[in-house]
């Protein structure tokens, strides 16, 4: 099989595919390869193959290794920064990074107590905190250039060459695991909340009984459900289109780098260096507004869980 | 047949978003602008807000264009 041509569709595909570890066609567990292969090794590579490793068949249990590494990373990190913070704090002579963590605290904690009305509770504040940092790293990984941390883990040569990681995508947002997996953690402690403070009969009667009376109830039922859950499940969503689309821009932008290297391999060097320069204008440019969306979309969703764990714990009456 | 379809179905579903998000935002911003001009010395509390609004409202658009850029490009 002939060398294949980068073109921008394949280019576009292959980086929206993640790390896939999973079960193969023939039973063992390998990293997924996928059908979207665009390197020069190709040939080598497919000769040897009697099973297929497609990441759209490996079913339920395939793992997405690098939006799990990215996350538990930032994760981690974050634990740590402000763990180390926490252990040398000094009132009388603070750090810079003292200042910036303490400044980060008390905006977590003006913004929890305007909202929150119950007192007590020990898990809220932790947990907008978590949410607001962790969500704003995974967030700034949008920031990277598309295409350098695949080239740093293949050993500095280009990700389309053969490595040993064939995919990696930076961004764990942009899967939809990583958002769906912070709201099934809010929306357990929703369901955990209403049950602990209304108890089973109150959450139901709150689903059942409202906005009209008691003889109205499938029609409240229908009304009050699928919001009840459309809420949780648009937190998970909101965050998960705002980034992919933030990424996929960010893609878009970067095949037009395809179209400067054909230029330039065909002989034409001005036309060349002036569409390399509209992608570095146009990459800057969307970097610069795609800052303010990372940073609204951490906090809205920190707010969100706020308001609706503040929900769970009030009645109505 | 099937791919253009496809792609038919992607333009659709970014441009009915597009709309729904601008006409959206466009009056959670007339109403910022109304409040400002009421009592201007609440402009900067009001920006936060409005904000959080726009960010709300541009919830569902979002999504839909996250969808159609699947459908368009995936």
């Amino acid at each position: 099989m002939a060398e294949k041509e980068l073109n921008s569709d394949d280019f576009i595909k292959h980086h929206l595919q993640n790390l896939t570890f999973g079960q193969c066609s023939d039973g063992k567990w390998r990293f997924a390869d996928g059908h979207i292969n665009i390197g020069t090794d190709q040939k080598a590579h497919q000769e040897t193959k009697e099973y297929t490793c497609n990441p759209k068949e490996m079913g339920f249990n395939a793992i997405h290794i690098d939006t799990m590494a990215m996350s538990l990373l930032l994760g981690g990190l974050f634990c740590f920064l402000f763990w180390s913070v926490a252990r040398k704090a000094s009132v009388t002579n603070p750090s810079k990074l003292q200042n910036a963590v303490e400044y980060a605290f008390d905006f977590v904690r003006t913004g929890v107590s305007d909202i929150f009305v119950p007192k007590g509770n020990k898990i809220i504040g932790p947990l907008a905190l978590t949410t607001i940092a962790w969500v704003l790293l995974m967030n700034l990984m949008d920031l990277l250039p598309v295409d350098l941390i695949p080239w740093i883990a293949n050993g500095f040569q280009s990700s389309t060459e053969y490595g040993w990681v064939h995919y990696f995508k930076v961004l764990p947002v942009a899967d939809i695991n990583a958002p769906a997996g912070m709201a099934l953690g809010v929306a357990i402690l929703i369901h955990y909340y209403s049950i602990k403070e209304k108890g089973v009969g109150g959450f139901l009667s709150e689903l059942t009984l409202q906005p009209l009376g008691k003889w109205a109830i499938p029609f409240n039922m229908i009304v009050e459900i699928p919001g009840f859950y459309a809420k949780q499940a648009a937190l998970a969503l909101r965050l998960y289109g705002n980034l992919f689309a933030g990424e996929m821009i960010f893609i878009l932008i970067a095949c037009l780098y395809i179209y400067s290297g054909e230029l330039f391999q065909a002989g034409i060097l001005s036309q060349s260096i002036m569409w390399g320069i509209v992608g570095i204008l146009l990459q800057i440019l969307w970097a610069v507004f795609h800052i303010l969306i990372i940073a609204l979309q951490a906090y809205v969703f920190m707010i969100l869980t706020v308001v609706f764990l503040n929900q769970a714990h009030e009645t109505h009456h | 047949m099937e791919d253009s379809l496809l792609k038919i179905a992607g333009a659709i579903m970014v441009g009915m978003g597009a709309i729904g998000g601008a006409i959206g935002v466009g009056v959670a911003a007339s109403k910022y602008l109304e409040g400002i001009a009421r009592q201007p010395e609440l402009q900067g509390y009001l920006l936060g807000q409005f904000f959080i609004m726009m960010a709300l409202v541009d919830a569902l658009p979002i999504i839909s264009l996250a969808f159609g850029l699947i459908q368009l490009f995936g």
